[in-house]
């Protein structure tokens, strides 16, 4: 017998064999088809126990109610809480996707101290102790009033904290970003009593007079607006959009007006003058409860008369006319005011004008119509234990005239030396939202020494000296009273429902940790233990609630003053907020747009709704500009075509977006783009407008009420 | 050369040639019979090894954190539901977390060195004990306990076994491709079951449903 290559063959064939009759390869190919089903490499995540948290989402001032819902304790999704007062289960996409900014790679992980340029880790100890010594030096030299703070709103008991700190350390200058909430309080303090602000009861009324609202692009609160405007469709209800461009509120309303940017108040004025002259006020009404009618009605048929008006706003006389005649047959009419989101002030006169059309139509403290809304009673706060120290302090008037943030920069900027020594900034970044980013940035960088208690490397944090972080919303304590034009009372409870993920605090201790530092009556002041114990306290006989329910609701027996109305100021006839530049120059007209998929409020959008932008918005890093077809070809712009605005405050290069729902002569620039602070999902992308619109202070209310800027666009 | 001549040396080279055509087969048949015994070794090698080692390369052996007497616990509490329970939402909790071990663990019941073991490293420490769980199925798998074990009231022996009667944990032999347990495919590597819980491959759920309800259902039935 000898060895051949048919022996060989025959060993492979029956290895072969032998191992094709096996289990091998069919067990092989099953466990293959499992792995490439199942790839390794792919993260799963862990099942586990399904639980649901219920908070409130603080990210803008809608105070929707959210359910997180949470595996095995870690959570994973956002959703709307059902039966909430305000949101009833909606949710917007900023509040879905608020779990990014819990993970954010921008959020400041630890205290840090600015040395030269470079951000050094400090100790929670180590922090307080610096921030410590300076405040001790700044009542060392009697001038405790040289400490500011800049919070977005004096709601609440962290911000109630910060201001009560202040108040012990023996400064005024507490100041909140401007907001058409507040142009709405001085309104209702100018026409019906201080104090107050107004409910509207929009679910109800069956016609709805929007003076550039964007009614679904995040005005007011924005998800129990949009429920409003679902019921609207149901109900029959009228809905009237003034704006220069079609908006998305403006394409869903059922009558679009276009109105020259910067004209609402004349318009509104015209439409009175109608009212009056044809006497479809509500007589009743305006005998029994108002005061300065005369002076009104004669000051409006004298300067408003709708062929008048025409010419200043650009809609037809006859169609002025129309909209009055339907405002005042209407039987729950409305009118509301303030521009897209509502983040930034409007002018007095605007909204004043807004108001006497409600007025005239006697809708005061009526079902479907505006309710005058005393300020939410809140908070047990015991006295401040005030040394001579902080009654001298406290005895300086406030920095800035009208006690605005831009009054503040604009004082900071004119002094030599900056009449602010230390600043805090929490929960606000004014070197990104306020108009004339540039000198507002200058104005922070003259003050000696900042605290941000910022949870993110924002652009006014990158500035501050030192930060203390916060917790962000999901993972502390916090109460949330109440939500802007509201005609209910819902108080509503932050609770943490992760984390904390990395080394921060919630700002309410941390401000408990800096007075019980400073020892003396500001220690004595803030008697709490911690921020849990304060907020206990201060909520008193309503924190069972708050903690049990997570909310509190009054809906019925509201202490609504009385609707006496004053048209005093509005018979004025004080001027309008004009456009800072000339026509020569610039002869285009630059106004800011909100977008709902955009926040352009204190944080920066999520890589999610980033990503849910148009890209006639934002291309690659490109942000596109509306312009009419007609304003393009007399530029000679196409579509796509790069162009340089430019602007009195600055220039910025754009592309262009051919859009025939903009008014000729207008351009349109997307808010909430162009951040400049180190964010990998939104840094760079765009430009701020508020880099290119000046601030203009308003008489009426000495907020900053600009609402545009004259422009000119060049082809590149 | 004359004619006889001629047919003479053509006999002779014939027979040469058979002779050597002889010889040929010969040696043609040795050949095969070689190839055939090199083909029948081969076979056997290969079959035997890729049944009886195949298994001992893919599985890698492991052991549980300790061992855990399913039947004293059983004993103890009366059912399998005590402790691998089902949660208010209905799902179905799996293996219990070290808060339900508490329930009854807060201190030593026994005097096993399992359960002092436990107690040290896990209980004491409020940390979840890392079990390599048998039954767990790939993540392209949804399964409901609650629609069998609720609504079409299963006995969980039907597809676990008696592991309740058990009192130590079997080592846990993961796949080294797949990443789960063997026991999804059976022990057997032919993938030979004796008794319903031996295998729980989708063969095995098709083979249970269409007996029970007449059709082996649809993919997304599973495979959400």
């Amino acid at each position: 017998m000898k060895v051949d290559r048919r022996s060989f063959l025959g060993l492979g064939l029956g290895a072969v064999a032998g191992v094709t009759v096996s289990p091998l390869p069919w067990k092989l190919i099953d466990d293959v088809s499992i792995w490439t089903q199942n790839w390794p490499w792919t993260p799963v995540p862990p099942d586990g126990e399904v639980t649901y948290d219920n908070t409130v989402c603080t990210l803008c001032p809608g105070h929707c109610g959210i359910s997180v819902r949470k595996i095995n304790g870690r959570p994973v999704k956002i959703e709307g809480r059902k039966g909430y007062p305000i949101n009833d289960g909606g949710v917007c996409l900023h509040g879905l996707s608020s779990l990014q900014y819990l993970y954010d790679p921008a959020r400041v992980k630890q205290p840090l101290m600015k040395k030269g340029k470079v951000w050094e880790k400090i100790s929670w100890k180590d922090a307080i102790t610096l921030v410590t010594g300076k405040l001790a030096e700044l009542r060392k030299k009697q001038s405790p009033d040289r400490l500011a703070c800049i919070t977005d709103t004096d709601k609440g008991t962290i911000s109630g904290l910060f201001e009560r700190f202040l108040k012990a350390f023996g400064s005024n200058n507490f100041y909140t970003i401007s907001s058409m909430d507040k142009t709405w309080e001085k309104t209702f303090k100018m026409m019906h009593h201080s104090g107050s602000s107004p409910g509207f009861d929009l679910k109800n009324s069956d016609f709805i007079l929007s003076f550039g609202c964007g009614f679904i692009e995040g005005w007011g609160s924005p998800v129990h607006n949009f429920k409003i405007n679902s019921a609207w469709k149901e109900n029959k209800a009228k809905f009237v959009q003034i704006e220069p461009r079609l908006s998305h509120t403006a394409a869903k309303a059922d009558m679009w007006i276009p109105v020259k940017p910067g004209t609402d108040a004349d318009l509104a004025l015209g439409m009175c003058c109608e009212i009056i002259s044809k006497d479809l006020y509500d007589t009743s009404y305006i005998s029994g409860f108002t005061k300065g009618f005369n002076d009104f009605s004669n000051m409006v048929k004298k300067n408003y008369t709708p062929e008048k008006v025409s010419k200043t706003t650009g809609v037809p006389a006859s169609k002025i006319k129309e909209l009055a005649l339907k405002f005042a047959k209407a039987k729950t009419p409305v009118a509301i005011a303030g521009k897209g989101r509502g983040y930034k002030a409007g002018s007095m006169k605007e909204f004043t004008a807004v108001h006497a059309l409600n007025c005239l139509a006697g809708n005061i403290n009526k079902k479907g119509g505006v309710w005058t809304m005393p300020f939410m009673e809140y908070g047990n706060w015991p006295a401040i234990n005030m040394d001579s120290v902080a009654s001298a302090g406290v005895s300086k008037p406030v920095i800035g005239e009208s006690g605005s943030v831009a009054a503040l920069f604009e004082k900071i900027n004119a002094s030599k030396k900056s009449p602010v020594d230390l600043l805090f900034v929490y929960q606000s970044n004014p070197c990104f939202t306020m108009h004339d980013v540039k000198a507002v940035e200058k104005a922070v960088e003259k003050i000696p020494f900042i605290v941000s208690f910022s949870s993110v490397m924002d652009e006014t944090a990158e500035k501050a000296d030192i930060i203390l972080p916060s917790h962000m919303f999901l993972e502390r304590y916090e109460d949330v009273p109440g939500a802007f034009g509201l005609v209910e009372e819902v108080t509503g409870l932050c609770v943490p429902v992760a984390g904390p993920v990395f080394n921060t605090k919630n700002p309410g201790d941390s401000i408990l940790m800096i007075a019980k530092a400073l020892k003396g009556s500001v220690a004595s002041s803030f008697p709490w233990e911690n921020y849990h114990a304060c907020l206990e306290k201060i909520t008193g006989d309503i924190w069972d609630k708050l903690s049990g329910d997570g909310y509190l609701r009054k809906d019925a027996n509201l202490p609504y003053l009385r609707p006496d109305a004053d048209f005093s100021f509005a018979a004025q006839n004080t001027e309008s907020v004009k456009m800072e530049g000339s026509e020569g120059s610039f002869p285009l007209i630059l106004v800011p747009v909100d977008n709902m998929r955009l926040f352009s409020g204190v944080f920066a959008s999520s890589p999610f709704a980033v990503k849910t932008v148009s890209d006639t918005i934002i291309k690659k890093r490109d942000i596109l500009v509306e312009l009419n077809p007609v304003t393009a070809k007399k530029i000679g712009l196409s579509h796509g075509d790069y162009a340089m605005i430019a602007t009195p405050k600055g220039t910025a290069k754009v592309k262009v977006h051919i859009f025939e729902g903009i008014m000729p002569g207008v351009v349109g620039m997307d808010e909430g783009l162009g951040h400049t602070a180190e964010n990998i999902f939104i840094k760079d992308k765009g430009v701020n407008v508020n880099e290119l619109v000046g601030p203009v202070i308003d008489t009426g209310s000495g907020l900053d009420a600009a609402w545009g800027i004259r422009a000119k666009l060049s082809k590149v | 050369m004359n004619e006889l001549e001629e047919k003479t040396e053509d006999v002779s080279m014939d027979a040469v040639e058979d002779g050597q055509k002889e010889e040929q087969k010969a040696e043609g048949d040795s050949g095969l019979g070689m190839g055939v015994l090199f083909f029948l070794v081969a076979f056997v090698v290969c079959f035997l090894s890729c049944w009886l080692l195949f298994p001992k390369v893919l599985y890698s052996e492991k052991s549980q954190p300790f061992n855990f007497n399913h039947r004293l616990h059983v004993e103890e509490t009366g059912d399998c539901e005590s402790c691998h329970s089902f949660r208010d939402d209905g799902s179905f909790a799996g293996i219990p977390k070290i808060s339900k071990c508490l329930e009854c663990h807060d201190e030593q019941q026994g005097d096993t060195k399992d359960e002092a073991f436990f107690i040290k490293n896990y209980a004491s420490k409020d940390k979840e004990v890392p079990w390599f769980i048998y039954s767990k199925q790939p993540d392209c798998v949804f399964f409901s306990h609650a629609a069998h074990v609720k609504a079409a009231g299963m006995d969980c022996k039907t597809c676990h076994g008696d592991i309740g009667d058990s009192t130590k944990c079997k080592p846990y032999e993961e796949n080294r491709i797949t990443g789960y347990s063997r026991d999804i495919w059976g022990k057997s590597i032919w993938g030979i079951k004796k008794h319903s819980w031996d295998r729980m491959k989708m063969d095995d759920c098709a083979q249970c449903h269409e007996k029970e309800t007449g059709e082996k259902g649809s993919c997304f039935q599973c495979h959400k």
